[in-house]
C-alpha cells in the first residue's frame, strides 16, 4: 500500500505578533514549523504503515528552506520526501498550488492521499480538495478517524458541526484530517539520526506532468489587492477589586447598556 | 571545536523541546508538590529513545552524542528538574559505567534493556559515612563459591526503587583502602535486596531517593563489574560523566528561570513601568544571561571533550561547579524579582530555586569540584 | 470564457434535513446589499429533496430569483452529487458572484466547485465589497487572524467566496417580497458517486448555537473544571437568551463540546453581550470574538491579552465573581 501525504511548512501563527507602531506583522524569529492539521494526516498515515505496512511519501511545495519539515516527516517515520521547488511555482495560489501537486502525484504510485485539513498560515481548507478535483478522486473533509479493511475499503468518520457522519469510500481517494482528532507522534531519537542520512527529492515545474501556464502566479486566479492589520481597539477600563465590587460594576455596566 | 548546532541537533532540540513542553511541563507542578515519581513520562521518554541516547545502536541504544544528551537533560529540567535527573542518572551513572567497563555479555545483557527504557538504572556509592568521603565504603561483598555476597546499606540512591539495575560499590578487601572496593550489578528483586527508607526532600522532589539495604545478598559471581579493586576508579570515572549530566540539569534550571522572569519583568508593572524597563532589572538579568551562556559554554565543552574521548575529568568538574552555582544564584535573584508573588507556589520559580540547590550538593559538591580542579592545578 | 456574459450573485442555500441553515439567510442578506451596488440580481440556488416549499422564505430574505433543484440525489449533502449539480448551475445560467457558506459542508464543496469551473475562490470572509470596477473584493483573515487580506479574481467567473456562519446579518423578513422560482433538473453521472453515507450522527450538541445567542457566557483555562463550568450555566441560565461558550483549552481538555467553541478553529459569535470569564485571550480566540457589542472580561492576571478587547476589564477570581453575580442577577431580573 503506497499512501501520499501533502504537508506544508507554515509560520507559528500563534507567536506573530503585531509591531504596535507601524501595524506590520513581525515575521522574523517566528518558527516555521510543519502545519499541525498535516502532521496528523502523517500520524494517520504512520498508523496505516504500523499496521499494514503501507510506504509513505511525503510531498511538499515550497522553497528549498522547506526540506526541514521533510526532514522531520522522516524522524517520525514517512519513507520517501519529495519538495516541489521551482521559481515557476511561486505566487500560487490554492488552485495553482493543487494543480502542481496533481502534476506531480500524477507520476506517482498511490493508493490513498492524505491531507491536513488546513494550513494555519492561511486556514483555506482549499488545496486538498482542489487536489482531489485535478487528480478525479473522491474526497472526504474533516476527517477524524478512518478504518481500513486493508484492501480497497476506508470507512471514514466526519466531523460535522452537529455531530459526526461516517462515510465509505473506496481507495483511491482524499481524506483531510483534523489535528483535534489525531495527535501526532513525536519524531524518535532514532528516526532524528537517520533523518539526515536520507535523501528530499527536490523536484523542479519539468518533473510535472503539467502545463506550465497553469502554474504560479499565471495559474492563479486570484490575487491579494492589498493586506493590512486589523485597526487595534481602545481598550476598556479595567479594575482591580474584591468580588462584591466587582458584582456592582458589572451590573451597573450591564444597566448602562441596556443588557438587564 | 565548534558548538553551532548542526541541522540534526536543531531537529533533535525541536523534538525534545515540544516534549518537554507537552508532557514534561504539565505534571512539573503536580510532581513537586505530590512528590509523585513520574513514571508516565518515563514511559513517553522510552518510547521515543530519550532513555538510551549516547548509547551505541549496537546495545540498543540511539547512537546519539553526548552533546545532543545534554540537551535533552537541559531542555527537560528547564520545566521539571526531577525529570531531567531521572534521565541523568539513569544514563551516566548506570548505563555509562556498563558500556565502559562491563564485559561484552553484561552489555548485551542490560544495556538494551536500559537503552530502551523497559528498564531505569541507579547507582550506589553513597553511604550514611561515606558522602564527600567515598572511600569509607562500609558496604562489602564476600566470595562464597560462584556468588558474591553483599552487606550493607546505601542513602540518597535517585531512582530508587523504581530501577531495575543498580551498580553498586563494595569493600572487597578493607586492607586495601580505596583499592579494595569494587563494582557490582545488582537486579531489582533479588533476595537479600530491599529498598528503604524515602528521603523528603526540599527540591527535586518528584524523584524517587532512597535507602538501599542489602542483607546477605547474593549475587552471581559474573555481576563484578570490571576488575577486582577498580571500583573506587570505575565510580570516580562514572562521576565525571555524571557531572556532565548534572552540569546540563543546573543549566536548565537557570535557563528556566531566566526565561520565566523575562516574561515576568516584561509583564508586570510597578511605579508605571514594567519591570524590565528599570535599569537594575536590565542590568542583573544581563549579568544572568552571560553566566548562563557561559555555564553553557563549558558544559558543552565537557561533553564534546567525551564525544572525542579525550581527558575531561576537570573539564566536568569546571562545568559542574559553574553551573550548579550559576543555576543556585540566578533562581535565587529570579526569585527577588517576582517579589512576594515568586515565593509562592503560584510561581514556578519557587520551585526552580528549591531544585538548583541540590545541583551544588550531589554527585560530588561544589568543594569537591573545587578539589578536583586545584588538584590539575597544583600537581 | 466572456466575462459579460456572467452576470448576478448565486448564494448557495445550504440545508440539512430540508431546514435552511442560517447562513444561507446572511448570505442572502449580504447579497442583497452587494446587488444595490452592482445593479445585478439574487439568485438562491436552493438544491435537496422534497424542499420546494421553501423557495418563498429566501425571495423574502432576499433573494429576486431561486434556482430550485429537488433531486432525491440532492437529499444529503456528498461532494460530488453536489459539485456537479451546482457545476450545472454555473454553466447554465452563469453568475458573476458566487457565495457559499463556510460551514463543513460549504468548505467542501466551494473548493471543488471552484476547481472544476477552473475559477478563483476565497474562503472564509469577513468583509464583501464591490468595487468602483465592480469587482468583488472579499477580505479574510491570515495568519491566525493576525493579518487581513482583501483578494481579487478579476479575470475568472464566477467570483467565489465563502463566509462563515454569523459573520453576515440577515436582512429582516419581508412577507411582500415576490419572485420567481426556476425549476432546474441537473442531470447526474452517477459513476463518479464513490463516497456513500452511511450514517448521520447527530449528538445532542447540535441543539445550541452559539452564534444565535444573545449572550454568551464564556469560560477558558481559569474554569479550571467541569464543576467550573457549571458556575458559568447557572448565570447563564439566569439571563434570557444566554448560553455558555468556551475557548479551545477547554475543548481540548474535554470539558465543553467543541460546537460551543469560539474561535479561529470554532465559531465566529457576535453576540450582545460577551462574557469572558478566566480566558487568557490567544489571537486565535479574539478573532472570534472580538466583534461582540459588549465585551466584558474577567481574568485573575491582570496581564491576559483579554483585557486588550474588553470594554470593562474585571481582574478578580472568577469563581468568586460569578456565583455572587448570579444571586445578583436573579435578583435584579425578577424586580
Amino acid at each position: 500500500m503506497n499512501i501520499i501525504v501533502t504537508i506544508k511548512q507554515v509560520p507559528n501563527t500563534n507567536v506573530i505578533k503585531i509591531n504596535p507602531v507601524t501595524g506590520t506583522l513581525i515575521r522574523d524569529g517566528v518558527p516555521s514549523i510543519l502545519n499541525p492539521d498535516d502532521a496528523s494526516a502523517l500520524e494517520m498515515a504512520l498508523q496505516l504503515k504500523d499496521k499494514f505496512g503501507a510506504h509513505v511519501t511525503v510531498i511538499t511545495m515550497g522553497p528549498p528552506q522547506a526540506d526541514a519539515i521533510c526532514r522531520e516527516a522522516f524522524a517520525m517515520g514517512a519513507d520517501r520526501a519529495i519538495l516541489l521547488s521551482d521559481r515557476k511555482f511561486a505566487g500560487a495560489d490554492t488552485l495553482a498550488t493543487s494543480y502542481a501537486l496533481s502534476g506531480a502525484i500524477k507520476t506517482l504510485d498511490y493508493d490513498l492521499i492524505l491531507a491536513g485539513r488546513q494550513a494555519i498560515d492561511g486556514d483555506t481548507a482549499q488545496t486538498p480538495v482542489s487536489l482531489a478535483q485535478h487528480l478525479d478522486l473522491p474526497q472526504v473533509t474533516y476527517a477524524t478517524n478512518l478504518d481500513f479493511d486493508g484492501k480497497k475499503l476506508c470507512t471514514v468518520t466526519k466531523e460535522t458541526e452537529e455531530g459526526y457522519q461516517i462515510l465509505e469510500v473506496e481507495t483511491p481517494c482524499v481524506l483531510t484530517v483534523l489535528s483535534s482528532a489525531i495527535k501526532p507522534r513525536y519524531m524518535t531519537v532514532k528516526g532524528i539520526m537517520e533523518a539526515y542520512d536520507k535523501e528530499v527529492e527536490v523536484w523542479g515545474a519539468d518533473k510535472l506532468d503539467v502545463e506550465e501556464a497553469r502554474l504560479g502566479l499565471s495559474g492563479s486566479p486570484t490575487r491579494v489587492k492589498k493586506s493590512f492589520t486589523k485597526p487595534q481597539k481602545q481598550p476598556g477600563e479595567i479594575f482591580e477589586v474584591d468580588p462584591e465590587e466587582a458584582v456592582e460594576i458589572i451590573v451597573k455596566k450591564l444597566k448602562e447598556k441596556h443588557i438587564i | 571545536m565548534d558548538f553551532s548546532l548542526n541541522k540534526r541537533e536543531e531537529l533533535f532540540l525541536q523534538m525534545i523541546r515540544k516534549f518537554a513542553a507537552e508532557e514534561v511541563q504539565p505534571l512539573a507542578a503536580e510532581v513537586d508538590d505530590q512528590e509523585r515519581f513520574p513514571i508516565e513520562t518515563v514511559e513517553k521518554m522510552a518510547k521515543i529513545g530519550i532513555m538510551g541516547i549516547p548509547i551505541p545502536v549496537q546495545y540498543g541504544g540511539q547512537g546519539a552524542t553526548n552533546q545532543m544528551y545534554i540537551m535533552a537533560v537541559e531542555e527537560l529540567s528547564k520545566v521539571c528538574a526531577t525529570t531531567g535527573v531521572i534521565v541523568s542518572a539513569h544514563t551516566s551513572l548506570c548505563m555509562n559505567p556498563i558500556l565502559e567497563f562491563g564485559t561484552e555479555e553484561q552489555k548485551m545483557k542490560y544495556l538494551p534493556k536500559l537503552a530502551s527504557g523497559e528498564w531505569i538504572g541507579a547507582f550506589g556509592l553513597t553511604e550514611p559515612n561515606a558522602g564527600t568521603d567515598a572511600a569509607m565504603q562500609q558496604t562489602t561483598a564476600v566470595l562464597d563459591g560462584d556468588e558474591w555476597v553483599l552487606n550493607g546499606s546505601k542513602i540518597f540512591i535517585t531512582n530508587a526503587g523504581y530501577a531495575h539495575v543498580y551498580v553498586i560499590m563494595a569493600m572487597t578487601d578493607k586492607s586495601l583502602g580505596t583499592k579494595g572496593i569494587s563494582a557490582f550489578i545488582v537486579e531489582k528483586g533479588t533476595p537479600g535486596f530491599s529498598i528503604g527508607k524515602k528521603e523528603k526532600k526540599m527540591g527535586i522532589r518528584g524523584s524517587a531517593t532512597c535507602e538501599l539495604i542489602f542483607e546477605n545478598c547474593r549475587i552471581p559471581k559474573a555481576n563484578l563489574l570490571g576488575e577486582l579493586g577498580k571500583g573506587f576508579k570505575i565510580a570516580m570515572m562514572t562521576l565525571d560523566g555524571g557531572r556532565i549530566g548534572i552540569a546540563s540539569q543546573a543549566l536548565g534550571i537557570a535557563q528556566g528561570a531566566l526565561d520565566a522572569t523575562v516574561k515576568y519583568t516584561k509583564e508586570r508593572k510597578q511605579f508605571g513601568k514594567t519591570l524590565a524597563q528599570f535599569q537594575n532589572t536590565q542590568f542583573q538579568m544581563a549579568n544572568l544571561e552571560t553566566k548562563v551562556q557561559a555555564a553553557r559554554l563549558l558544559v558543552r565543552q565537557a561533553a564534546w571533550k567525551k564525544d572525542m574521548h579525550l581527558p575531561y575529568s576537570v573539564d566536568a568538574a569546571m562545568a559542574k561547579l559553574y553551573c550548579a552555582e550559576t543555576a543556585m544564584e540566578t533562581t535565587t535573584k529570579c526569585v527577588q524579582f517576582h517579589g512576594g508573588y515568586g515565593y509562592t507556589r503560584e510561581y514556578e520559580i519557587e520551585r526552580m530555586m528549591r531544585d538548583a540547590k541540590i545541583t551544588e550538593i550531589y554527585e560530588g559538591t561544589s568543594e569537591v569540584q573545587r578539589m578536583v580542579i586545584a588538584g590539575k592545578l597544583f600537581k | 470564457m466572456e466575462k459579460s456574459d456572467y452576470k448576478n450573485i448565486h448564494v448557495f442555500v445550504e440545508q440539512r434535513d430540508g431546514v435552511i441553515q442560517s447562513v444561507a439567510l446572511e448570505l442572502l442578506g449580504k447579497a442583497h446589499e452587494l446587488s444595490a451596488d452592482l445593479h445585478e440580481k439574487v439568485v438562491a440556488v436552493l438544491a435537496g429533496y422534497q424542499i420546494k416549499d421553501q423557495a418563498q422564505m429566501l425571495i423574502e430574505y432576499g433573494a429576486d430569483e431561486v434556482i430550485c433543484m429537488d433531486a432525491p440525489e440532492l437529499k444529503d449533502y456528498l461532494t460530488e452529487q453536489y459539485t456537479q449539480a451546482i457545476y450545472q448551475v454555473v454553466m447554465e445560467f452563469k453568475p458573476s458572484i458566487m457565495l457559499i457558506g463556510a460551514s463543513t459542508i460549504g468548505r467542501d464543496l466551494a473548493p471543488r466547485l471552484a476547481c472544476r469551473l477552473n475559477t478563483g475562490l476565497t474562503a472564509d470572509c469577513t468583509k464583501l465589497e464591490i468595487t468602483e470596477d465592480m469587482q468583488l473584493a472579499s477580505t479574510r483573515p491570515a495568519f491566525g487572524g493576525n493579518l487581513m487580506a482583501t483578494i481579487l479574481n478579476t479575470e475568472h467567473r464566477p467570483q467565489m467566496s465563502t463566509v462563515r456562519p454569523g459573520v453576515m446579518q440577515k436582512m429582516a423578513r419581508d412577507n411582500s417580497r415576490k419572485g420567481e422560482v426556476i425549476d432546474f433538473k441537473p442531470t447526474f453521472d452517477e459513476s463518479k458517486f464513490k463516497v456513500r453515507l452511511v450514517k448521520n450522527v447527530k449528538e445532542n450538541k447540535g441543539t445550541v448555537d452559539i452564534t444565535d445567542a444573545k449572550i454568551l457566557i464564556s469560560g477558558g483555562r481559569g474554569v479550571g473544571c467541569k464543576a467550573g463550568f457549571d458556575k458559568l450555566q447557572a448565570l447563564a441560565d439566569v439571563l434570557p437568551g444566554a448560553e455558555v461558550s468556551s475557548s479551545r483549552a477547554m475543548v481540548d481538555a474535554g470539558i465543553i463540546d467543541h460546537c460551543r467553541q469560539v474561535g479561529q478553529t470554532g465559531k465566529t459569535v457576535r453576540p450582545n453581550l460577551y462574557m469572558a470569564c478566566g480566558i487568557s485571550g490567544a489571537i486565535q480566540h479574539l478573532a472570534g470574538m472580538e466583534e461582540s457589542d459588549l465585551i466584558i472580561a474577567i481574568n485573575k492576571d491582570k496581564f491576559a491579552p483579554i483585557f486588550g478587547v474588553a470594554d470593562l476589564g474585571i481582574v478578580c477570581d472568577l469563581n468568586k465573581v460569578v456565583p455572587l453575580l448570579t444571586t445578583r442577577l436573579a435578583k435584579e431580573i425578577e424586580k
